[in-house]
């Protein structure tokens, strides 16, 4: 799969996570009325173990929103916050001051919160995708889950775990300026291997046919 | 005494006073199996249920569960683990999201347990111990010493398994 990919397509692919996660991004500024920015965006291609290791490990606790995209480029998507700027940004949304997601005890209006959080963002980040491709992309109904790392980004492996040990990963994170730059969550997005193609058809952009 | 690490897609074999570890198992599995009087052990982290399923040649062994469970007792046999006293206990095959908009594939956790019990009986191997389905993710560790397999999950606790 990676050996048909050159330095160049791996640019058209950062330069759709900086699009999509812009767009997340200019959400969640106006969500929470302050400034919100992003890094430029990090395509990798990595092995199974080393996705399920990423940043804190596979044992590290997530609040994550999961997305299944189907239609002309299915793919995964992941938006994935750290337990505590999970509980800032909710009791920022709903002035609630009690209940964590890092004490595995939220409460019910912190949950729907994050889920909302987790609609805008991704549903934006894959509005702007759709925008820029002009493909036809169906999210489904984004879900939320409070897990081990590992345990969560792996179901988005099985997909492509059937035909390759390898995926790429199209991961931007988001920072607030006013707190050093400290990382308020990501985007990860596993195009399926079949949608690579697809992709960089619909920009324009040669691939070599195998 | 060292904690051997088995990644996803992986599978070890160990001796004690070893500890076999695997981290995060969301809808994959993890299957012990052991011998409790040779005090030997292998461990494999699965993702799929079988190696029919693969698209292509190149087969990764250690991803599937008929053929992690084949590679782990033919090297358990090969060490000398008498296939009388082997015997098996198994975690993981959550379904860690619930859409019923997600394809087939998110299924996968039922299909994986259900996978390894029948490759399992199929080579009449026991099983004593599990800890499957649900919703949530698990870390599991097999003191090979003890034959206790400690279950981990993040929102309900730790329990062992013997």
């Amino acid at each position: 799969m990676t050996a048909e990919l050159g330095k160049f397509h791996l640019d058209v692919l950062k330069e759709i996570g900086n699009i999509g996660a812009g767009h997340g991004a200019t959400a969640l500024s106006s969500l929470l009325d302050r400034t919100i920015d992003m890094k430029v965006p990090e395509v990798r291609v990595a092995g199974f173990d080393e996705v399920t290791e990423m940043t804190g490990g596979a044992e590290e606790i997530v609040v994550t929103t999961y997305l299944r995209m189907t239609g002309d480029a299915p793919a995964t998507m992941f938006f994935i916050l750290p337990p505590d700027q999970a509980d800032y940004f909710t009791s920022e949304m709903t002035g609630i001051r009690d209940g964590s997601f890092k004490e595995m005890n939220p409460g019910t209006m912190k949950v729907s919160a994050a889920q909302e959080l987790g609609n805008i963002l991704a549903g934006s980040y894959l509005s702007a995708l759709s925008d820029f491709t002009k493909l036809d992309l169906e999210p489904s109904v984004p879900e939320l889950a409070v897990d081990m790392f590992g345990a969560i980004v792996s179901s988005g492996l099985i997909e492509v775990s059937n035909v390759t040990d390898e995926v790429i990963i199209i991961e931007t994170i988001l920072v607030d300026p006013e707190k050093d730059e400290e990382i308020n969550g990501y985007f990860l997005l596993l195009p399926d291997p079949g949608s690579y193609k697809t992709i960089f058809h619909a920009l324009g952009v040669p691939v070599d046919e195998d | 005494m060292s904690i051997i690490k088995v990644s996803i897609s992986d599978a070890k074999v160990a001796n004690h006073p070893h500890r076999l570890r695997t981290t995060g198992l969301g809808s994959c599995v993890g299957i012990v199996l052991y011998d409790n009087q040779r005090k030997m052990a292998g461990m494999a982290h699965i993702m799929l249920p079988e190696s029919t399923m693969a698209r292509r040649g190149d087969l990764n062994l250690h991803k599937y569960a008929d053929t992690a469970i084949e590679y782990v007792y033919e090297e358990l046999i090969t060490k000398g683990m008498k296939k009388q006293a082997m015997k098996a206990m198994i975690a993981g095959g959550a379904q860690m999201f619930q859409s019923k908009s997600a394809n087939e594939m998110m299924r996968i956790g039922p299909r994986n347990v259900e996978a390894v019990k029948k490759e399992l009986s199929s080579r009449g191997i026991p099983l004593v111990a599990e800890d499957t389905g649900g919703t949530n993710g698990r870390t599991i560790e097999f003191d090979i010493g003890s034959s206790e397999l400690s279950v981990k999950t993040v929102a309900k606790g730790a329990k062992t398994l013997r």
